[in-house]
């Protein structure tokens, strides 16, 4: 398998995770074993890491606050920022931590019920932990785009049903 | 006053398009699938749409030269160039038109004298025939069969001409088969056309929207160029229908001619959609092939469907077309264009829209989103099962 192929298959999971192995192994002109298996292969190794749906929690009517927090923290001896992370990405309100670049070390993406809920996250959670020496909470008041995804897109099919 | 017999009679007795027939019966169903859109689905990528915005807001809003911004002549020639090996003077030998479409109707006008004929791969784009006969010409059909991978035949070419014929239309990829010529095959179709003095007029709007096969211009091929009128635009290959912006390369004589038509007729192509054009060919290759992925995926995807229904279905390996056989059913194209429509809420275009030799085929569209695809063609397989 190319690896242009290889890429086109992970490509087309990213898009659409729906598709069955059948479907991308038609799309690409590839015999179904052999997709099956790069997946099979991918789900393994981790490069494949979930299947997940994104959703409008807030069409879908549930009460969903987020917040980026920017965290300073004292890197540690041997271990630098990677420990510090692990005790703060090992908490299931956190969706997601990115090393950065500038002025703050991580950048931290909390969920909660409510505003109240992420504060007091911060406060007693992360805030207190060791080696952080400051958060910056911003909280978020509207998601345009997430993953890709404009969440109210206005554009619609205006073509015509037939057409030269 | 009979305003009907006011109209010019070759106007009148012009037949009307089997698309516009198709159109109305579509338009008053409900709940349909369409694939018989012949432009893309994507929306023209947002950099090309904000380019032209900025533009507006930059006052760009006049009339440009009647050949079209220089700038944007330099990047089609310098495209030209490197993409098919064709170089044009981008002073004498390019202009941008309003669509590919009124290239057509502009070579017709300026090259075709009453009573000359115009040779056509037949099935092939609806205007061609249409713009032959308004430039006062005579239109003859060349037909193509699936048998053939619907490829034209350099032999049935030279056996339909005369000593009238002038001019020979190439249209690959075609609209509505899908078809492609490679490059050994317009060698043959070379040969012919200098054999008999011939002049082409080659419409490679779907150029881009080539599978597997590098893409080629007739007039790259030795001998050709001066005796070609190339035909190119932006709608297909950038999903920019709606822009209106094409262009013609040609030898210095018949480009005077088309721009003395085109000046007196349009003036120019409007700005904003060129200054759109000029974004499109600098940066827009990514997305453009991002695109042309996206439609190869569904071409696999609809041929393998339609062969695991039973139907005969080559190929194609250009446009966003299938063009399946429906002879096994024993109905007509339109009889089965219709009927789809009516029970199975699908919408294709029947293939004698597109000439004579369209008749036991479907144009099916796959410029329309995977989930939408599978949805039609379930609805055909079942369709397919209660004939």
């Amino acid at each position: 398998m190319t690896e242009t192929t290889r890429r086109s298959i992970l490509a087309i999971l990213a898009e659409n995770n729906r598709l069955a192995p059948e479907d991308i192994a038609t799309m690409l002109g590839l015999p179904v074993d052999e997709v099956a298996g790069f997946i099979r292969e991918m789900e393994e190794r981790k490069v494949i890491l979930k299947y997940n749906t994104l959703i409008n929690w807030e069409k879908a009517g549930e009460e969903m606050v987020s917040a980026l927090i920017d965290v300073k923290v004292q890197p540690q001896r041997e271990v630098g920022f990677d420990t510090v992370a692990e005790r703060i990405y090992r908490f299931p309100q956190v969706q997601s931590v990115y090393l950065m670049s500038g002025g703050y070390d991580l950048s931290v993406l909390i969920e909660g019920k409510g505003m109240k809920d992420v504060a007091l996250f911060v406060a007693e959670k992360l805030a207190t932990l060791e080696f952080v020496q400051s958060t910056a909470t911003h909280f978020v008041l509207k998601k345009y785009k997430q993953d890709g995804v404009i969440f109210e897109d206005k554009e619609e099919d205006h073509r015509l049903m037939v057409s030269p | 006053m009979n305003t009907a017999e006011l109209v010019s009679p070759v106007v009148r007795e012009l037949p009307p398009s089997g698309i516009r027939k198709f159109f109305d019966l579509v338009a008053e169903s409900k709940g349909i699938i369409s694939l018989g859109v012949g432009e893309p689905d994507f929306v023209t990528p947002w950099h090309i749409r904000e380019a032209s915005m900025y533009s507006l807001e930059k006052g760009y809003t006049m009339y440009t030269s009647n050949h079209g911004l220089l700038e944007l002549r330099e990047e089609i020639a310098k495209y030209l160039s490197q993409r098919f090996g064709v170089n044009y003077d981008v002073r004498r030998e390019l202009m941008v038109t309003v669509g590919a479409s009124e290239g057509v109707d502009l070579a017709m006008r300026a090259l075709v004298c009453p009573g000359d004929e115009v040779l056509i791969p037949d099935p092939s784009f609806v205007s061609y025939m249409p713009c032959v006969t308004l430039a006062g010409g005579k239109a003859v059909m060349v037909p193509t069969v699936a048998e053939e991978e619907f490829k034209l035949n350099a032999k049935t070419v030279e056996s339909l001409i005369t000593p009238r014929s002038k001019i020979l239309m190439l249209s690959y990829p075609n609209n509505p088969t899908g078809a492609i010529m490679t490059a050994d095959e317009l060698k043959d179709i070379a040969e012919v056309v200098e054999r008999h003095n011939l002049i082409v007029i080659s419409d490679e709007i779907y150029a881009e929207l080539t599978y597997g096969e590098k893409p080629v211009s007739f007039a790259a091929l030795p001998g050709m160029r001066d005796r070609t009128v190339l035909l190119s635009g932006f709608s297909k290959a950038f999903a920019m229908t709606g822009w209106r912006i094409g262009y013609v390369a040609t030898n210095p004589d018949f480009l005077a001619a088309m721009v003395k038509i085109h000046q007196y007729g349009i003036m120019c192509a409007p700005v904003m959609g060129q200054m759109a054009a000029l974004e499109a060919l600098r940066n827009g290759g990514t997305e453009m092939q991002r695109m042309v992925n996206t439609y190869d995926q569904r071409r696999r995807f609809v041929v393998t469907s339609f062969r695991e229904m039973g139907l005969d279905c080559f190929e194609p390996k250009g446009a966003f077309y299938a063009f399946p056989s429906i002879k096994r059913t024993g109905l007509s194209s339109d009889d089965f264009s219709e009927k789809l429509l009516h029970q199975a809420k699908v919408a294709v275009v029947p293939g004698t829209a597109f000439g004579p030799s369209g008749e036991g085929h479907i144009r099916c569209s796959y410029a329309c989103s995977m989930d939408q695809l599978k949805e039609a063609l379930q609805r055909i397989k079942t369709f397919l099962s209660t004939l």
